[in-house]
């Protein structure tokens, strides 16, 4: 099933003994497992179980996904913007989205995953991309709000990455990492000019941030005991902090910023506590979460309808720029077939 | 099947000298039609434009990587190219499809 | 009588109205790396946009005109850009066409748009208005990289596969009558080039006629004929659609319009 068991195969003309093959696999897992141990590198043409590369085909594909969808919500209020410097920000934050997942699909390549098959998955609705983006935007105070939420979150999961085990994985987290910072503060000092302006726009801040607080929350995933794939994220290096412990370093660094903005965040239960030296917070509605993960939110079909069309719409694009480039340069596709 | 065009771009590897006096560094991939694409692409991609930036494009099968010389390293015995990427490997027909 | 922040409107407007329109495929390009040449190329559009109506500014000298008073509330009457810059992504030939957005005539658009702007930011580098050359000098290399993106997908379309072939040659068809609008005269345009300000385009004729022609035969298309109605978009006078380019760019500002954003 392996490049490793069929290289073996044709070296010596014979089927290996099955016992050759596990004492080889229990060795290259135990370097495998000293190596994650010791906070190294694994890179792509190193041995590496099935599963630890399965589980980040799965995690950088769903995460390149994100980046891709993630442009809709946005790209939806660029022709509306409301100044030029505005609208210049926005097509720079998107196209920048886009640029990430064009980095994490490149990361996703190098474990032997297509393209090709990652946007099947997606498309036929098999993979999955991060949920806030089956919201709608529905003011431009939404976009601020994105910026300081979203990419606040995002960020806030992000770091940790830039240390996970899989090489390629961590360079693109350190590249977008780079990019992502300049996104929370564009959205951040949007809504506090928006703040300091009319009754109008205040209003518009407020109400973007009641739709959006509870489903940002949510972002960073159930509980760490009902999350089914944490633990052995964990041990591979790939995930380094829980659900969490993430969501409340979110909520710390967030109220402060709130305040400063003059919004209120709505949960009636958030408030300090002294003797855990963080905000306590409220219930956040996991029927909700799931039954917009499961494909029933606002807008899950509008995006996927979305990509879906964008995709098919420029097949005949694809099928030219190829045919072009095999009538003209014909031992490139050769080499590369 | 509409993914299909998709999977013929070839893939090519991006390598980036940003400042002059730098070597060129490998950032990453991406799919394009022919070279002149690739560094089109790559240029928007990786470099955002930048001025003084030298981009280097290649096919990446035509990669050739280094054989291990480490014994405690993790390499496959005979791998020399980068990827595990499915259009590099001719796999035995009877394996089927993977 | 034309003043001279008309000629600057002129070229202004043309830049916005185009970057608008390219923006349009954020999130539905062919394919993901071509949404990122395309947010670039509009990035760059609403870039010199925005010089160009910030020195239409200093030059007004009023203390109240700003780049987003010209670009958020003047009508389309006072509007100066070319009709072609203005049309939806579409051959077909309704008044308020919605429908599908087709990459030939985004390629074909903008090879016809930037085949000129060379020629024209080349030569502003020269004005006498120093400010304007330094922008010209600045929005040049940003055509030459838009005109090379736009060619080898001319290239591409044209020598690709039939469908492509015919796309690109019924975008052509239906572009290159609205080119005509370039080598007609003008008040405003008169009156820069007499300042030594502006330049008269008409000159430039020659050698766009030129790239269009080798670029459309290696290309393996016909050349199309500019003929019929002339349009006259850098008069003021539109077509429908820029009615609606406008009413979705300028709403959102328009209801606040003291807001500051």
């Amino acid at each position: 099933m392996y490049t490793q068991s069929l290289n073996v195969q044709e070296k010596q003309g014979e089927k290996p003994a099955l016992q050759t093959i596990s004492r080889e696999n229990a060795e290259l897992q135990r370097r495998f497992d000293a190596r994650i141990d010791a906070d190294g590198k694994i890179e792509p043409q190193d041995w590496m179980p099935e599963a630890y590369r399965k589980t980040l085909i799965r995690q950088i594909s769903q995460h390149a996904h994100s980046e891709i969808v993630g442009m809709l919500p946005e790209g939806n209020w660029i022709s509306r913007a409301p100044s030029l410097k505005r609208k210049a920000i926005l097509i720079a934050k998107v196209q920048d989205e886009g640029g990430h997942g064009l980095y994490l699909y490149s990361a996703a390549e190098t474990l032997g995953q297509g393209r090709d098959q990652m946007l099947a998955d997606l498309h036929s609705g098999k993979a999955k991309y991060s949920s806030i983006f089956n919201y709608p935007t529905l003011t431009w105070a939404d976009v601020g709000v994105v910026g300081w939420l979203v990419d606040g979150a995002a960020i806030m999961n992000q770091i940790p990455l830039c240390r996970c085990s899989y090489g390629p994985y961590a360079r693109a987290m350190i590249r977008v990492c780079k990019e992502e910072s300049f996104h929370q503060r564009q959205g951040y000092e949007a809504l506090l000019v928006m703040m300091q302006g009319t009754a109008e726009q205040r209003a518009m801040v407020q109400d973007a941030v009641n739709r959006f607080w509870w489903k940002c929350l949510a972002m960073f995933g159930p509980p760490d005991a009902n999350s089914q794939h944490s633990e052995q994220a964990m041990r591979w290096g790939i995930k380094r902090i829980s659900n969490d412990d993430l969501r409340q370093k979110f909520v710390d660094a967030t109220v402060p910023q709130a305040r400063v903005l003059g919004v209120t965040l709505p949960d009636p239960d958030l408030k300090w506590n002294e003797e855990r030296q963080h905000y306590d917070y409220g219930q956040i509605d996991w029927d909700e979460f799931w039954n917009t993960v499961n494909g029933h939110g606002p807008c899950n079909k509008e995006r996927l309808a979305t990509r879906v069309k964008a995709h098919n719409d420029g097949q005949w694009v694809r099928e030219a720029a190829l045919a072009y480039a095999l009538k003209h340069q014909p031992q490139t596709h050769q080499a590369a077939a | 099947m509409s993914t299909t065009a998709l999977k013929d771009w070839p893939l090519w590897e991006v390598f980036v000298r940003s400042k002059q006096g730098l070597e060129h560094k490998h950032c990453g991939s991406l799919h394009a039609s022919d070279a002149q694409h690739a560094l089109q692409m790559a240029r928007d991609v990786y470099t955002r434009r930048q001025e003084g930036v030298s981009i280097w494009v290649l096919p990446s099968k035509s990669i050739t990587a280094s054989a291990p010389e480490d014994k405690d390293s993790l390499f496959e015995p005979a791998a020399d190219k980068i990827y595990r990427h499915p259009t590099f490997y001719d796999i035995p027909e009877e394996v089927g499809h993977m | 009588m034309a003043s001279y922040q008309d000629y600057l409107l002129h070229l202004a407007d043309n830049a916005l109205i185009l970057g608008q329109r390219n923006a349009e495929w954020c999130g539905h390009g062919p394919i993901l790396e071509e949404d990122l040449a395309l947010a670039n190329n509009s990035l760059d559009l609403i870039g010199q946009a925005r010089m160009l109506y910030q020195h239409v500014a200093a030059v007004r000298k009023d203390g109240k005109t700003s780049e987003d008073l010209l670009a958020y509330f003047r009508d389309v009457p006072d509007f100066k850009n070319y009709t072609l810059l203005e049309l939806p992504h579409s051959t077909a030939i309704l008044p308020t066409a919605r429908g599908d957005r087709d990459y030939a005539v985004t390629i074909a658009r903008n090879f016809l748009y930037s085949g000129l702007m060379v020629q024209v930011w080349a030569a502003l580098a020269a004005s006498t208005d120093t400010h304007l050359a330094a922008i010209a000098s600045k929005s040049l290399k940003e055509s030459q990289y838009h005109l090379r993106h736009a060619h080898d997908w001319v290239l591409r379309l044209g020598d690709g596969t039939d469908e492509s072939h015919r796309r690109i040659q019924a975008a052509f068809d239906y572009l290159m009558p609205f080119t005509q609008e370039f080598w007609t005269a003008s008040d405003m345009e008169a009156a820069a080039v007499k300042t030594g300000a502006g330049v008269d385009v008409r000159v430039f004729r020659p050698e766009w006629e030129a790239l269009v022609s080798d670029t459309l035969q290696a290309a393996t298309l016909k050349v199309s004929s500019s003929t019929g109605f002339v349009t006259t978009g850098k008069h003021g006078v539109h077509s429908e659609h820029l009615g609606f380019v406008l009413a979705e760019m300028q709403s959102l500002a328009r209801s606040h319009p003291e807001a500051v954003w």
